[in-house]
């Protein structure tokens, strides 16, 4: 059994939160670049050019690259030969969610009630998702999540009937019905398979693989190739005013499903993809 | 295509003159305001009461910053979803807000609205947020600092870069 205290969980989440809101990933980057030079329209070229700059602006005059600094999603997968000693881990995980947001003058956007909309002036609490794997390490994702292409999200419950078709239509759908409030060029996350939860949860978690790594699941890596082509066929453009980079990747998890359905989970996110990854 | 150079607040003349589709760069004064505020801001409507800011001419940036770090006057100022506020926009056009200042479609009430008042409605690039932040030189907190991020502003901006999305005329680029 190793021990792991869990303040090292909080420190590192307080530094991943800071980092990830100043500083897009590699990936991200080297895709919204890839971009820039294959646009073809006047409008589509200025606006990535804006977005350009901006990146580089966010890293050094240390202003978030986009005010919606998110709300804070944890992945946690705990080795199961780990014991982790010092208190509550969900404590913990929040813990460092509130000294980053604050500490990094991130913004405050969650409110504690749906209905009452308090704001709990710390960005807390995050949403912590847990796996327990094999092995007595800690991996740890953040990827904070802006609203104006969440709340541009679905999940169809397709018919197995419907087959590939059922999933093209579904993610076309979204993306056109997305258009220019997702703050395209975005990134797609498809979740296909499992359940109504499972499917929305793979979504989510497409949208921390790494742009330009395909599924490793034959027909899925076809599909993320050729849907990719599809949406950036459709004429959007960087933010929505035309022209032919619409998303930067699309990707797409899969999971066994039941014999009576095709539950398939489309997660826009725009292209500030956030997503982080540190293995204690 | 060149880019204009806009004063505000936003003289009538100048909001009709604008088409769909052309880039202008914005400068001087508007308010800032998103969901809560705009929410309570009809509640004193629907009650008749008097509204703690004057929308007559203005222009309303839809944004809610990150906090400003020491010496800067606000932090990453990028535009949130205008259509989150077309529930209100109608009223507070016909009130006489000139302007809006967002990113995204917007409702065909609202659309309406704009043609019938001789508003405007511009997109600013969203998720340009530290960009957009260096064009704004000034920021002052005028009410309901207790939503935080959602606060009424009054901010100064120099060379905002924008475009027109939907104009008087019935123009729209989306």
């Amino acid at each position: 059994m190793r021990e792991i205290d869990v303040a090292l969980i909080t420190e590192a989440i307080k530094d991943m939160c800071i980092e990830v809101n100043y500083d897009l990933s590699d990936d991200m980057k080297n895709a919204m670049k890839k971009a820039s030079e294959n646009e073809e329209s006047e409008n589509g070229k200025k606006i990535l050019g804006q977005l350009m700059e901006n990146l580089e602006i966010a890293k050094s005059d240390m202003i978030p690259i986009c005010q919606d600094t998110g709300m804070a999603v944890v992945f946690l997968d705990i080795g199961q030969d780990v014991h982790l000693t010092g208190g509550d881990l969900t404590e913990a995980v929040n813990e460092g969610v509130r000294r980053g947001y604050t500490e990094g003058y991130l913004r405050k956007s969650v409110v504690s009630d749906p209905i009452e909309r308090v704001n709990t002036k710390d960005n807390t609490p995050a949403v912590l998702h847990i796996n327990i794997i094999p092995g007595d390490k800690v991996n740890i994702r953040v990827a904070p999540k802006g609203f104006g292409s969440e709340n541009m999200s679905r999940v169809f419950m397709r018919k197995p009937a419907e087959g590939l078709d059922g999933i093209r239509d579904s993610i076309i759908t979204a993306v056109k019905d997305a258009g220019p409030n997702a703050c395209p060029p975005m990134v797609v996350g498809v979740g296909v398979g499992g359940t109504f939860e499972k499917a929305a949860l793979m979504a989510k978690e497409a949208l921390t693989r790494e742009v330009g790594i395909c599924s490793d699941v034959a027909w899925a890596a076809d599909l993320e190739k050729e849907m990719l082509l599809e949406i950036n066929g459709s004429g959007i453009g960087p933010g929505g005013l035309g022209g032919k980079i619409t998303a930067l990747a699309v990707n797409i998890n899969t999971y066994p499903t039941h014999i009576a359905g095709l539950p398939v989970a489309v997660n826009i996110c725009c292209h500030v993809n956030r997503h982080i990854k540190k293995t204690i | 295509m060149s880019d204009k150079i806009i004063n505000l607040p936003l003289d009538a003349e100048t909001a009709k003159s604008l088409k769909a589709g052309e880039y202008v760069y914005l400068n001087g004064e508007m308010y800032v305001a998103r969901d809560a505020a705009h929410k309570r801001l009809m509640e004193l409507i629907e009650e008749k009461k008097e509204l703690p800011i004057n929308i007559k001419g203005e222009t309303i940036y839809y944004m809610g910053p990150s906090p400003e770090r020491e010496g800067r006057p606000i932090g990453s100022a990028g535009p949130t979803t205008a259509g989150r506020m077309d529930k209100y926009t109608p009223t507070l056009l016909d009130m006489g807000l000139r302007g809006m200042v967002g990113k995204g479609k917007r409702s065909p009430e609202v659309l309406e609205a704009i043609k019938r008042n001789g508003a405007v409605y511009f997109a600013a690039v969203g998720g340009a947020g530290a960009l957009l932040s260096k064009r704004i030189t000034e920021s002052e907190i005028i009410c309901y600092e207790d939503l935080g991020a959602e606060a009424i502003r009054r901010i100064k901006v120099e060379n905002f870069p924008v475009i027109v999305v939907a104009d008087h005329n019935g123009g729209y680029m989306y």
